[in-house]
């Protein structure tokens, strides 16, 4: 069976932080979790950004499972968000994104693109950026 | 050889060929400089990037009962108004009142000079809030109200220092990460950044002051301008190339537009972590085609522009004008250069995109007519240096 590897984002409202999803997820459901980035604070809302490696079987009873606490799945995984209309193309962040999720597309043009599936969150470009275009929703 | 009067007629007629500093080249090895000479008009420069000397005045027009401005703020950040009773000038990097700065280091600077004068041409309204000793024709001692750009009778650009004409490549030798006007530089020459357009840059391509001088119309964030005097720090006399390319910053550019003509998208406050808040700028500066010389400046490459290396870590700082190496923007948009058999990344703080962009937009204006060139009433002095600030006991 062929596997694939989805980034996704949890949303955890109010009180449904205490359970052990991530292990279950593992456990359970055969899936390889890599986890991006975390906020998940008893009594407050909560967010996990990761990366779940496994069949499509798999990754699909994993995501009905967290969907069982309440849990919000946004499958785009956008915990690090890209506004084009506050960049300026300069290039600035380019060196600090050590995937190359921000990156010069063209050469010639110089135009900085965002590659959403290679960011992992590091949040580097939010510290760096000078025009305020890198955003976390967390 | 051409006039100006010969290139404006063209430019009214609409027959003016106009290409941009970054196509000029490969046009000229095609056609070659004599036929390319006669054939080309103008070519368009452009910029954009922070530029800290950056400002603006504004008029308010005068309340009822009227006040005699001694303090003021706008959004917070304050502005200079020891000038008439409602004129300020709003300076783009100037901290919001309030703002921690580096008490909390690095600080963030999230706001300041630069991000009002952003809001402010994209019209958003901005509250000023200003303080008077009380006169007798100035009654009234304090007023708080908001305003859009529309309201102010006059909204104008002054900078005192754009477009230098070539510029330090920062880099960082010391054992810990610094926080600079030229981004964060990571210790041990991890990575160094940039802030030149390099070949579309306007001083570049017109590197002995030929046709920019004092009176020269510019596109300043999309307003038609002018350059008003050479910028501050002018220094004309410097270590140049073969080509006349200077070897460091050399001439700079006073520039003044009406910010009511101006694009939002080219007028953007800069924040920079542990350093503080600037404005980043778009400009624009066309180069008439007078002669064949002149054409040939033009066609400077990335690769023809020297950029010098400088420890921002120690050099800079303690002013030793020392230059640690020296490499060339072809190299440096790689994206990477080689120091000392060290690989170091680089990073740009000038957006060759934005100017990309402004040399397109103002090739368009002069092609459509609705821009026309004007000729300096004096050039840009070639024979000055930058002096010191010699630090003396009172005597």
């Amino acid at each position: 069976m062929e596997m694939i590897t989805q980034k996704l984002m949890f949303y955890f409202p109010k009180c449904e932080c205490e359970k052990p999803i991530i292990y279950h997820l593992v456990k359970d459901h055969g899936l390889i979790v890599n986890v991006f980035r975390a906020k998940v604070t008893p009594e407050e809302e909560g967010y996990l950004v990761l990366d779940v490696t496994g069949t499509p079987e798999q990754i699909q009873s994993g995501i009905d499972f967290v969907k069982t606490f309440r849990v919000t799945v946004n499958y785009s995984g956008k915990g690090v968000t890209w506004e084009e209309q506050r960049c300026t193309h300069c290039g600035y962040c380019v060196p600090y994104c050590p995937t190359e999720a921000l990156r010069l597309d063209n050469p010639a043009t110089r135009r900085v693109i965002f590659d959403e599936s290679k960011c992992i969150e590091c949040l580097a470009c939010i510290r760096v950026c000078p025009f305020g275009a890198c955003a976390s929703v967390f | 050889m051409k006039t100006y009067e010969q290139i404006n007629d063209r430019i009214s007629s609409g027959k003016a060929v106009v290409l941009t500093a970054d196509e000029i080249m490969d046009y000229v090895d095609k056609k070659g400089l004599a036929a390319a000479a006669q054939e080309v008009d103008v070519v368009t420069t452009a910029t954009f990037g922070p530029m800290c000397s950056s400002g603006c005045f504004l008029n308010f027009g005068h309340s009822k009962p009227k006040i005699r401005i001694s303090e003021a703020w706008v959004q917070d950040v304050l502005v200079y108004s020891g000038v008439a009773a409602v004129d300020v000038y709003l300076g783009a990097t100037q901290l919001r009142h309030g703002d921690p700065a580096n008490m909390y280091y690095p600080g963030e600077f999230r706001y300041g000079g630069g991000h009002v004068i952003e809001d402010l041409v994209a019209g958003k309204s901005l509250q000023l809030f200003a303080l008077s000793y009380g006169t007798d024709c100035y009654p009234l001692r304090e007023l708080r109200t908001y305003f859009t750009i529309k309201d102010l009778n006059q909204a104008i650009m002054v900078n005192p220092r754009n477009c230098y004409q070539n510029y330090n490549v920062a880099i960082n030798r010391s054992d810990r990460t610094i926080y600079t006007y030229m981004g964060r530089l990571e210790p041990n020459m991890k990575n160094a950044n940039y802030c030149s357009a390099g070949q579309l840059s306007p001083l570049l391509n017109d590197p002995l002051y030929e046709t920019i001088g004092v009176g020269t119309r510019v596109w300043l964030a999309g307003a038609q301008g002018h350059v008003y005097a050479e910028g501050t720090q002018h220094a004309g006399l410097c270590e140049r190339t073969a080509d006349g390319i200077p070897t460091g910053g050399a001439g700079t550019l006073a520039l003044t537009a009406d910010m009511k003509q101006m694009r939002a998208e080219f007028v953007r406050g800069v924040s920079l972590r542990g350093y503080g808040v600037s404005l980043a700028l778009g400009v624009g500066v066309p180069i008439p085609i007078l002669n064949e010389r002149i054409l040939k400046y033009t066609c400077v490459r990335d690769r023809d522009i020297p950029a010098p290396l400088i420890d921002y870590g120690s050099d800079y700082p303690q002013n030793t004008g020392k230059v640690i190496a020296r490499t060339n923007y072809e190299e440096l948009r790689r994206g990477e250069i080689t120091i000392g058999g060290k690989t170091v990344e680089v990073g740009s703080l000038s957006s060759y995109y934005k100017a990309l962009e402004i040399a397109n937009l103002l090739a368009d204006e002069i092609r459509r007519g609705d821009f026309l060139l004007a000729q300096p009433s004096a050039p840009l002095r070639a024979d000055t240096k930058m002096k010191p600030l010699v630090r003396r006991e009172p005597s």
